[in-house]
């Protein structure tokens, strides 16, 4: 296993001539909790898709555990190489109920591979984790918008991933539910696990982040501690200030 | 609830399979007696049946998996056509009957890709043969370029209409706009006997229960919940490391195959196949028999294509020239008031006075 989990190096996305990520690197290590911040349309989501497979960069690459390069994978094999992403908007199956979803997350492939036992197990452990177990028979479709985001993110770290990618984990939840899921994020960091964080509540992102990558317009404008991005003049021009 | 304040709830769909099954050995025993059923309603039953199995084979690709197919009408002609092949073939070496088509034409023998056809087992293998090639392809082309939503049905509209193009062409040894009939045996046995209708027609209920069983353990097993996955959101199924391609080109090649076993059923029970078993309006119809019944649901999917083929079968003696506003109309109601179709009214009655979370844990099939 390689120090940097994932290195990003020149990335360019384009959509038609607007370039969303104008020749991007970083290095994001195992063991951190990345936080990715930045004003609306700087790129961060974009990011996200170009890792997880979705969107095909026009040059660059993303190198996985310093060897694998992502950009020319399909989005089923970049996970099944053990990187998983939580979506921006929350994105769970409204017809299938809360024990489902942790099973499909746990268990990869058209017929089941852990055995009976070996999966209820870990279906408890990441229910009890996410604090579903009294939801685990209920429909997705019913859940709670912070119960959904919950749900996804219990359903992508079931199959105990090596690089985590929250895309705004908690846009829309209540003080209380901010809490909860800051010290999950917490809980969830691991020598040999990389998480990465998208968000804009700073308060949030100051709990759980060991480095801060502040992009804009599609480039890294600055990089380094909360502390240090509270104090960085461009920062605060372009993004805090307003 | 049982004595025991154990809820014992039998699935509908367990229901139906057990009264299907049971109509069929009903006509079974009574056949031949005083109290059989007559050949019109035998026939009617039957060819009922066979819908039923056709909007079986498309709620499972658009109910559970999101794929609106409008050419499904392709699949079902295919089973019909190669059985209609068998059927000439098989009645020629029997009773020496020159099929219409070859006579119109001039011909003194059958082409020669008509060799075999009069043995069923090769009918039959040719049949999955060809709609596992046609439909695999097809599917391979299509999900591998990601075409989806109304951009697929579009293109399987356009495939059922080329193909209907095709047919009419009488020069091809398929028959031509008239299509093949004059089917005198099946099996050895003579048709448009009494005993035939009702062995075509139990036959066709039994194909039915078997089908409804099939794929009720195919959508409430692991790889059901897959496909209700993919139907309700692809991208995120993908970036969990499921290839969906592969489950989707499964489940609509299944599909087609269900399809073209309904056909083969329909044509010995209705006696002709013409092309236009491909015109786009019946593969649009066997979509507003399962929308009717409620997507999503196979026992929705056999009552919608009963109910609307009952009512057409009843209209088409007593007024033929309305039945195309009644279905405009029931298309319409079912997009604007029931978007579930029957399982909407059905959840009105059952479910409301218990509070909406009785709703979603009562939806039974779509979930194990
Ligand atoms: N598929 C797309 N087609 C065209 N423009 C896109 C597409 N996806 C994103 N963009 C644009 O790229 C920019 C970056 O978007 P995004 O990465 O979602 O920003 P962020 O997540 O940082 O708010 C935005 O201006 C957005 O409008
Ligand atoms: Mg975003």
């Amino acid at each position: 296993m390689s120090l940097t989990a994932l290195l990003v190096d020149g990335l360019t996305v384009r959509f038609g001539s607007f370039r969303a990520l104008d020749d991007l690197s970083l290095a994001i290590d195992y063991g951190e909790v990345r936080a990715i911040i930045g004003p609306n349309g700087a790129g961060k989501t974009t990011l996200l898709d170009v890792i997880s497979g979705i969107t095909r960069p026009k040059q660059g690459r993303v190198l996985f555990d310093g060897a694998i390069d992502l950009t020319g994978l399909s989005e089923a094999a970049i996970a099944r190489a053990g990187l998983r992403r939580k979506f921006q908007k929350p994105s769970v199956f409204e017809g299938l109920s809360v024990r489902q979803h942790i099973a499909i997350g746990a268990d990869v492939g058209f017929r089941a591979r852990l055995d009976a036992p070996a999966l209820e197990d870990r279906i408890g452990e990441v229910l009890e984790t996410v604090g579903l177990v009294d939801h685990s028979n209920r429909l997705a479709g019913e859940l709670s918008h912070g119960q959904k985001q919950w749900l996804e993110i219990g359903m992508v770290l079931a199959s105990d991933p090596k690089v985590l990618m929250l895309d705004e984990p908690v846009a829309g939840l209540t003080d209380e539910e901010t809490e909860r899921t800051a010290a999950l994020v917490r809980a969830l960091k691991r020598p040999d696990r990389a998480i990465v964080v998208v968000e804009h509540d700073m308060d949030f992102v100051e709990r759980i982040a060991d480095r801060v990558t502040v992009l804009h317009e599609g480039r890294t404008l600055f990089e380094g501690s909360m502390a240090h991005v509270r104090a960085d003049a461009a920062v605060v021009e372009v993004y805090l200030g307003r | 609830m049982n004595r025991f304040g154990l809820i014992t709830h039998t699935a509908p769909i367990v229901h139906l399979i057990t009264l299907i099954v049971l109509a069929a050995l009903l006509m079974a025993g009574l056949a031949g007696t005083e109290f059989a059923l007559s050949r019109y309603l035998a026939n009617a039953i039957g060819q009922l049946a066979a819908f039923a199995v056709l909007a079986i084979s498309l709620d499972l690709i658009w109910g559970y998996l999101g794929i609106l197919s409008l050419g499904h009408g392709l699949f079902f002609a295919l089973g019909g056509y190669l059985m209609a092949m068998y059927l000439l073939k098989h009645s020629f070496e029997i009773t020496g009957t020159v099929p219409d088509f070859l006579q119109f034409m001039g011909w003194k023998e059958f082409p020669f890709y008509w060799d075999g056809f009069e043995f069923f087992p090769y009918a039959l293998a040719a049949a999955v043969v060809m709609t596992t090639l046609i439909s695999g392809l097809f599917g391979y082309v299509s999900f591998r370029s990601r075409v989806g939503g109304v951009y697929f049905a579009i293109i399987t509209q356009a495939l059922v209409y080329v193909a209907m193009l095709l047919m009419f062409r009488n020069d091809t040894g398929f028959g031509g706009n008239n299509g093949m009939t004059g089917f005198t045996v099946l099996f050895g046995w003579p048709m448009g006997t009494s005993g035939m209708i009702t062995a075509l027609a139990v036959a066709s209920l039994l194909v039915l229960a078997g089908v409804l069983a099939g794929c009720n353990g195919l959508v409430k097993s692991r790889f059901g919940a897959l496909m209700l996955a993919t139907r309700d959101d692809e991208t995120r199924l993908r970036t969990m490391g499921y290839e969906t391609l592969r489950l989707k080109l499964i489940v609509w090649c299944l599909s087609a195959l269900i399809a073209m076993l309904a056909g083969m059923l329909y044509v010995p029970q209705v006696g002709i196949i013409n092309p236009r078993v491909l015109s786009p309006e019946l593969s649009l119809e066997i979509a507003v028999w399962v929308a009717i019944g409620g997507r999503g649901h196979l026992v929705g999917a056999v009552i919608g294509a009963l109910l609307v083929n009952a009512v057409k079968f009843w209209l088409s003696f007593a007024a033929p020239e309305i039945w195309p506003f009644i279905l405009s109309g029931l298309i319409v109601l079912v997009v604007l008031v029931f978007p579930n179709g029957l399982m909407d009214l059905a959840k009105f009655k059952l479910v409301r006075p218990m509070g909406p979370k009785r709703l979603a844990s009562d939806m039974g099939e779509a979930r194990p």
